[in-house]
């Protein structure tokens, strides 16, 4: 695994994406979901707002480190909140 | 009746996942882990955070390669679709004339990327290339090494010339999977040429022309073999993409770091507009 050169943060970004994988498996042999219209302009299923949610997330990122000079810390609370946002009502 | 959920199939799909899993996910691990850090070599390597990004957006060459991108998938885009729309409704639906069609149309797909490029390559050549020595003979000047709009409009030619017979197939698959039905009822209806292909054909080639749309804004917005081969990424920086720019960058350079954040933003870049295109194709007739 050395080849692949992990850093802390990066293993953990890719671990919790994971988590998210899987608990999103759980949550639909839980309690499978139906496509249903939130305030996004389209009909989405969960994983659907969960994928709009994450690509956000990563523009967000972007954004804040392109045209900002905030700290990155900025750019994941609000991409946190907007995640949670997003598979609640979205 | 009362269908039961049985997700076992899904099973099916792990041989697939693990080939993924290998051939695009750990790489892509890969670049995320290199676009954080300084690397020297195996042993000494640093964590810079997101310093590669901020350098990477700010990077005005970046800036620039990015718009000749967008502009040059756009007009690939606009001429290849209606092109190949038009393509497939003059072609002949049976007969030998459309097997003649269908092979015809099919030579460009089957030439590798880098013999396309040296193909245009000589055929421009005003002294030996049938194209540009007919245009010279015309009196019309014309280099593709030298003049930024010749070089455009070269690569752009080549690209049309090698793809838009993709979209005329795809469009011609999906006009022959219309039933005669639907014609039947336009003609007892009087319907125009042009209503009958607004409200008939066109709706009915949609799922075709979806993967068509994003299979020529992907490809295209990847392009790197014709370009290079042809002009070079010349002249100047004129025709020189994204993917050029960022192989200079990992390959000529050996600017991993860079690189790799390079590549990230790339890929967001393809994934949001393809997932736009995807998104706002199938949830067209839906509203």
């Amino acid at each position: 695994m050395d080849w692949m050169a992990w850093t802390l943060p990066t293993a953990a970004f890719f671990t919790a994406i994971a988590l998210l994988l899987v608990g999103m498996t759980f949550a639909e042999l839980h309690s499978p979901c139906i496509e249903r219209r939130g305030f996004l302009p389209i009909a989405t299923t969960r994983g659907d707002r969960l994928f709009i949610g994450l690509l956000v997330s990563a523009w967000v990122h972007l954004l804040v480190i392109g045209v900002t000079d905030w700290s990155l810390w900025v750019a994941s609370l609000l991409s946190l909140l907007w995640l949670l946002i997003v598979l609640r009502w979205g | 009746m009362n269908k039961v959920p049985n997700n076992k199939a899904w099973w099916l799909v792990l041989p697939v996942f693990l080939l993924v899993a290998f051939s695009a996910v750990v790489p892509m691990m890969t670049v995320v882990n290199y676009s954080v850090q300084d690397i020297f070599d195996q042993s000494s390597r640093y964590f810079v955070g997101a310093d590669w990004y901020r350098q990477v957006l700010l990077d005005p060459s970046l800036h620039d390669s990015l718009l000749r991108q967008f502009i040059y998938s756009g007009c690939v885009l606009l001429i290849e679709i209606p092109l190949g729309i038009a393509i497939a409704l003059t072609m002949p639906a049976r007969g030998r004339w459309s097997s003649l069609c269908l092979i015809v149309l099919a030579i460009p797909l089957l030439i590798p990327w880098n013999v396309v490029g040296t193909i245009w390559q000589i055929f421009g050549r005003a002294d030996i290339g049938l194209l540009g020595a007919t245009l010279s003979w015309l009196g019309i000047s014309y280099n593709y090494a030298t003049n930024t709009m010749d070089a455009w409009v070269t690569v752009l030619v080549m690209d049309v010339w090698h793809w838009t017979s993709l979209v005329a197939l795809l469009c011609y698959s999906g006009l022959r999977a219309i039933p005669d039905v639907y014609y039947q009822a336009a003609r007892i209806d009087r319907a125009s040429a042009w209503a009958v292909f607004r409200h008939i054909q066109l709706p009915k080639m949609k799922n075709v022309l979806l993967i068509a749309v994003m299979l020529r804004f992907m490809d295209s917005f990847m392009i790197y073999t014709e370009p290079f081969v042809l002009t070079g990424g010349g002249p100047g920086n004129a025709t020189t993409f994204l993917s050029q720019t960022l192989t200079k960058m990992a390959v000529g350079q050996f600017d991993l770091g860079p690189a790799a954040a390079f590549s990230l933003v790339y890929f967001l870049i393809i994934l949001l507009v393809s997932w736009l295109f995807y998104t706002a194709m199938t949830h067209a007739d839906k509203e």
